[in-house]
């Protein structure tokens, strides 16, 4: 297979948090991101899913440094990019780019959309005035908008095509890899479509690798070749999204997967419910952080935590259970 | 239940609100009819009407921007259009409910769970504060809440968003109101949460007999949860009928585009979504026609001239095409996938 672009090893990130009262000195830690570790081929690309607060962002942005790791390595084509200066970092981020979720909030509303566009460039300190611009406009074209709109307002474009302009942004500098962070998920269906096609169309286009955040799991289904379902801030199950999806092995992701809405009025499905929220990542549960939603736990649950482990090739699963449920 | 005098009728209802840009007509000519105990989903992309066609029903729209143009909305043989707002805070909360989308922004910050029941529950029930507590607390257990004794004593911030939406749920259904709006109820939250909120509010419509109104833009939730289904598109209403009918054969443009981008389970690298192409439209600006003509496939001239009325074409099915009548069909192009 292709050569490994990305790789994420063993990375940890503890935000710390005050314990008691305002002025507190005590400290305690949200375990966001907690000893993940996973690799992306060149060509590929990899879904992130899991529910708010699973560490699933804040591993998109410790992969473009947006974020120091607490420990860990992150790798870029062999080269890791723990170690790097501010200054080296923002060249390597050249080759990583990003598409936020909110095309609203991420597009500044003074700049007109040229500028916006452009801005990736005079950063990089790329081209002549009159090559940005000509590039701009090229990008405009690629993301099916037309040149003449580099002269508008964001507030001027709906959320489509605002995610459209995020999208050229990101773009623009040419990158080997995107992380987009729920590109879709603030976008109606018939504009999500859209969208979805649009990005895909780039990937073949432009060779890209995707890393997909989403908590939409069709969408996540229909875009990746490999998933990642992530639970307070660990890797629970992945694997190929074919595997996964059809033979969920982690109660977690089976779970996940038999929430999701129904297809048609009379699809019969049996629902798994699980109790309560997700547990506080200040004080994760003992044990397998899941055990105490987890409809199958046993006793082992409670005080081992399991490892991710090869459940089958190309599947791994972190559940004492796996392969018996 | 046919025969049974509806609970809600709404008839060509409109709404209009007023900026410095101009008058948008939000909401243009919507009815339907809701029985006792039934529940009926609004889907329909931002910006369809779906939202201000719930707010109306409960005249909460904001007075200075907004006008009811015509139309009415009858609940229980009560025009609700017309009444004092004295009489409308009454029916307010205590027969019709509302939950919103956001429950962190719908909640007050600054009380607890519990003063905020006990407020909904006192205010229109004559009952003492030791009382209202009692229900406050009893409330809380039926929507699921774990030790609502402690929990009554919380502020909204120490709860969860899953948490935050069973206790909106409750302030909603402390008073057992005859009909629920929910606008967007689930949107926020996660899909496991989801699941469980939208399963609570099926348990809690056996038990205390009351209809919903179901707002969505998600026609999975459609699918499991309502009896009818009104589409809307633009502000208006462009295909109603029973769940199943909808399914099986819809009939309008718009609803096919709906049903067509959605997200397919069968994951085929190849695969493309085929979404509506454009955008809706502006709804400042004066639409002659139908206001789908624009991004509709079939769409002829007499399309963008005149505006087609929303028919009876089957049996319970009614749909605002000019090409969808009873005596002729438009035939469904193939989907390229």
């Amino acid at each position: 297979m292709s050569e490994v672009l990305l790789e994420v090893k063993n990375v940890k990130k503890y935000f710390a948090v005050s314990d008691g009262p305002f002025f507190s000195k005590k400290k305690k830690h949200v375990k966001a991101v907690d000893d993940v570790s996973f690799q992306i081929k060149r060509g590929e690309t990899v879904g992130i899913v899991g529910e708010s607060g699973c560490g699933k962002s804040t591993l998109a942005r410790l992969i473009n440094r947006l974020i120091t790791p607490t420990s860990g390595a992150v790798r870029f084509k062999g080269r890791a990019l723990t170690g790097l200066s501010p200054k080296e970092i923002r060249t390597e981020r050249q080759h990583i780019q990003m598409i936020f979720q909110n095309p609203y909030a991420s597009l500044d509303p003074r700049k007109k959309i040229e500028a916006l566009i452009m801005e990736p460039l005079v950063i990089h300190n790329i081209g002549t005035k009159k090559e940005r611009r000509k590039k701009v406009d090229e990008m405009l074209e690629i993301v099916g908008l037309s040149a003449y709109h580099g002269d508008r307002y964001p507030h001027e474009f709906s959320g489509g095509q605002r995610q459209r302009i995020n999208i050229a942004r990101a773009l623009v500098l040419n990158p080997e890899l995107i992380i987009c962070d729920e590109p879709v998920s603030a976008l109606d269906v018939s504009i999500q479509a859209q969208v979805i096609n649009l990005l895909k169309d780039l990937q073949t286009e432009f060779h890209l690798t995707y890393l997909f955040i989403a908590h939409d799991l069709d969408v996540v289904r229909f875009i990746s070749d490999r998933i990642m379902v992530m639970y307070l801030g660990k890797v629970v199950e992945t694997g190929t999204c074919e595997e996964v999806y059809r033979t969920p092995q982690h109660p977690y992701t089976r779970a996940l997967l038999s929430s999701v809405p129904l297809k048609s009025p009379f699809e019969e499905r049996e629902r798994i419910f699980l109790q309560g929220d997700v547990p506080s990542p200040i004080d994760p549960p003992s044990g397998c952080h899941f055990h105490e939603r987890c409809p199958f736990a046993v006793e082992q649950c409670k005080t081992a935590a399991p490892v991710l482990s090869e459940y089958i090739a190309e599947h791994q699963v972190s559940c004492h259970l796996a392969g018996q449920i | 239940m046919e025969n049974q005098e509806p609970l809600l009728q709404v008839e060509d209802l409109a709404v209009s609100f007023t900026s410095s840009s101009g008058t948008v007509k939000a909401v243009n000519g919507v009815s339907f009819t809701l029985h006792h105990g039934e529940t009926i989903g609004i889907v329909g992309e931002s910006g369809s009407g779906k939202s201000v066609t719930a707010t109306s029903i409960l005249r909460l729209l904001p007075p200075r921007t907004s006008s009811i143009d015509g139309g009415r909305i009858v609940f229980e043989g009560e025009n609700l259009v017309a009444l004092p707002p004295g009489r409308m805070r009454r029916i307010r909360g205590n027969d019709i409910s509302m939950i919103f989308q956001d429950p962190m922004t719908s909640l007050n910050p600054v009380f607890t769970i519990g003063n905020q029941l006990v407020e909904a529950i006192r205010l229109h029930q004559q009952v003492t504060k030791k009382e209202a507590v009692k229900r406050a607390v009893e409330m809380l257990r039926l929507v699921g809440i774990p030790e609502p004794e402690r929990r009554i004593r919380q502020y909204p911030h120490e709860f969860s968003g899953g948490m935050r939406q069973r206790a909106m749920i409750a302030i909603a259904l402390s008073c057992h109101p005859k009909l629920l709006i929910a606008d967007e109820p689930t949107t926020a939250l996660d899909v496991t949460v989801q699941a469980q909120i939208l399963r609570l509010m099926k348990e809690l419509q056996n038990k205390l007999k009351m209809a919903i109104i179901l707002i969505t833009h998600d026609l999975g939730v459609v699918w499991e949860n309502c009896d009818k289904v009104i589409v809307m598109y633009a502000g208006s209403v462009v295909e109603t009928t029973s769940v199943n009918k909808l399914y099986v054969n819809p009939l309008h443009p718009y609803t096919w585009g709906l049903l067509d981008s959605q997200v397919q389970a069968a994951g085929d690298k190849q695969a493309k979504l085929t979404p509506i192409p454009g955008t809706p439209p502006d709804l400042r600006n004066e639409i002659a026609g139908c206001p789908f003509a624009e991004r509709c496939g079939y769409a002829k001239e007499v399309c963008f001239e005149e505006k087609p009325e929303l028919t009876e074409v089957e049996a319970q099915h009614h749909v605002a095409c000019h090409f969808q009548t009873a005596a002729s069909r438009l035939e469904r192009n193939e989907v390229l996938i």
